[in-house]
């Protein structure tokens, strides 16, 4: 359950939140939305890499301004260019290193490291280095790492804008299978059929939120 | 970049030595190097690390790179301290040289990356008590190498972008798109890392 | 854009990243083969540029930091420097001072641009200028002390100084375009509250 409480936020001079009210609870939520229209903005704030100037943002119950650091362990997040998010030489590494902090042993990580990578296709790819990865198994990769902290949540900004098409769909389809709550930013409207609510944000406000066939048509209607 | 860096891979008794104890070797040699000012025991010295080369195995043509980079080194070093400190000067320099770099060289050729790494981290342990975190180590190494390899991808683009724009010689047209895009880079990268629990 | 200009909230790691990613940048300057700049033909390794930019664009502290890391993974073995150069070798060798060096190049040049609110050419050539300045007045005693005769040692740095002269230059507008492509990211009140 993730809850927005009269968020709004600024840069500077520039208003990119404004009175935000929303109670998540659907297990697949879309935002959409222009460019700067605070979409992005509002996903971070769910795992407090935004703090919101105003207003209250509450996740699982907790408070991510002030529990950040318990909001981050239950609430994964993946970022549009899988080569900022890698961070470690090889692909089982990178999973591995999100373990770092689990009291687990090297060969441990190492196992359940490539146990993920396994599950999600990328079985064999562990001793891979990870920058050599394609486009789509690079961001597969970043969905690992995350999937291995096994979180409640899962917060994908953008994920597909980099993809081919084919893997486009792949990713989204993986998305629509995972037992976590997912809360998908995207201009990829296409793949949202399946989502059982989409966001509208337009300029920092709330224009639109319902299924998605109603709310890609308003959004569209809007983008004219 | 390889990520195992220079290591050449190899089971002598070089290569199982504790990289804490080769280090302490080398700095051992190291002093002797400054320490010695005559021709004969600093060639002695050559030939002893020289030995080590054969007792690691270290391939063939690894040698011959190390060596004719030595080499050039050397021959200028040696032309321009004979020419200002005459003959002899000239030869404990060059002796100096060789047996401290082919020393030095040897002590990477025969240590992986992690094994120092793991070295300085139980090193740095007793500085704990004063904030310092050692197992920050493995972790700056990694984070390093795969910068690098985003960065090496990025600078690839830039130069291109800027050959297509006639700027290929182009000092600031490499380097200002390159530092906007790293100084980016750098921002997701911190977001990224804090998102997972840094 | 956005996430450059306006940091969205207080996070302990932005400074690590910045740091690492600095470090792989002035790695990255080594790797790429060098710049034919003018009609010299002779290339130019742009990797001493990058002590000079770690400290004009990150700050002292954060841009020292970037260069003693580099050098510390290049001590353990890594290839970070120009030609694939890495290990102890490079600081025993005559010009290790000039590496060591480098350390106080981004402290200085860092000190400087931080003293300027928004740092202009001016400052930051002057910036650049004491940076090579101090990585002199470490690397040439060095080599000094290597060869036996500090004289000879300045004598066979002059070499150097046209080269170096050009990259001084250069380090400064280019810190200077990224001051102004970015502002704010740098250094100065803006990154300091960050």
């Amino acid at each position: 359950m993730i809850e927005f409480e009269g968020v709004g936020h600024h840069y500077g001079d520039r208003t990119v939140l404004s009175d935000v009210d929303l109670t998540l609870a659907e297990r697949r939520v879309a935002f959409v939305g222009a460019n700067g229209s605070g979409k992005s903005t509002l996903a971070r704030m769910v795992n407090g890499l935004v703090l919101p100037a105003e207003g209250r943002v509450r996740v699982l119950g907790l408070d991510p301004a002030k529990q950040g650091n318990a909001v981050r362990r239950r609430v994964g997040f993946v970022f549009t260019n899988p080569d900022s998010q890698i961070v470690m030489p090889t692909a089982g590494e990178d999973v591995a290193f999100s373990l770092r902090r689990s009291g687990l042993s090297t060969r441990e990580r190492a196992r359940r490291a490539e146990e993920v990578l396994a599950e999600y296709g990328l079985g064999g790819y562990a001793e891979h280095p990870a920058h050599q990865l394609s486009g789509g198994q690079k961001q597969l990769l970043a969905l690992c790492a995350m999937l291995v902290l096994k979180p409640d949540v899962l917060v994908c900004d953008e994920p597909t804008t980099l993809l081919d098409l084919r893997n486009k769909r792949r990713f989204v389809e993986l998305l629509g299978r995972l037992d976590q709550q997912v809360l998908l930013v995207t201009h990829d409207l296409d793949l949202l059929g399946g989502f059982d609510r989409v966001v509208v944000l337009d300029e920092g406000r709330v224009v639109a939120d319902d299924e998605p066939e109603p709310a890609l048509a308003y959004y569209r209607k809007l983008a004219g | 970049m390889n990520p195992l860096g220079l290591y050449q891979p190899g089971t002598s008794v070089l290569h199982r030595l504790p990289a804490g104890w080769k280090f302490l070797g080398l700095l051992a040699l190291a002093t002797a190097v400054f320490v010695l000012r005559t021709p004969a025991p600093l060639g002695a010295l050559c030939v002893a690390v020289a030995l080590g080369y054969v007792l690691a195995r270290i391939p063939a043509r690894r040698c011959g790179q190390l060596a004719r980079a030595l080499l050039v080194l050397v021959v200028f070093v040696f032309l321009l301290q004979w020419w200002l400190l005459g003959l002899t000067g000239a030869v404990v320099m060059c002796l100096r040289l060789v047996a401290a770099l082919a020393a030095a060289n040897l002590f990477t050729l025969t240590t992986r990356v992690s094994d120092v790494v793991s070295a300085v981290e139980r090193g740095l342990r007793p500085l704990r008590r004063v904030g310092v975190r050692p197992e920050r180590v493995g972790l700056l190494v990694g984070l390093t190498v795969q910068a690098v390899a985003v960065l090496s991808g990025i600078a690839g683009e830039v130069r291109e972008a800027a050959k297509a724009r006639g700027a290929s010689r182009s000092v600031t047209a490499f380097a200002v798109p390159l530092l906007v895009r790293t100084l980016r880079h750098a921002d997701e990268l911190g977001e990224a890392l804090a998102a997972r629990g840094e | 854009m956005r996430r450059v200009s306006a940091p969205r909230a207080s996070l302990p790691t932005a400074d690590l990243a910045r740091i690492v990613v600095f470090a792989a940048f002035i790695a990255v300057l080594g790797i790429f083969p060098g710049f034919y700049v003018g009609g010299s033909g002779v290339p130019i390794v742009l990797q001493n540029m990058g002590p000079l930019l770690a400290g004009a664009i990150l700050g002292a502290r954060r841009g020292t930091a970037s260069v003693v890391l580099l050098l510390a993974l290049t001590a353990i073995g890594l290839p970070l420097l120009s030609g694939g150069r890495g290990g102890l070798a490079p600081f025993a060798g005559p010009s290790g001072g000039f590496l060591l060096g480098w350390i106080l190049s981004a402290l200085v040049a860092g000190l400087i641009v931080q003293r300027a609110e928004r740092p202009g050419l001016p400052t930051l050539l002057l910036a650049t200028t004491a940076g090579l300045l101090v990585d002199y007045a470490i690397g040439i005693p060095f080599l000094g002390a290597y060869t036996g005769d500090l004289g000879a040692a300045a004598v066979q740095s002059l070499v150097f100084v046209p080269g170096d002269a050009g990259k001084v230059v250069a380090a400064a507008v280019v810190a200077a375009l990224v001051h102004r492509a970015l502002p704010g990211t740098a250094t100065g009140p803006a990154v300091r509250s960050e």
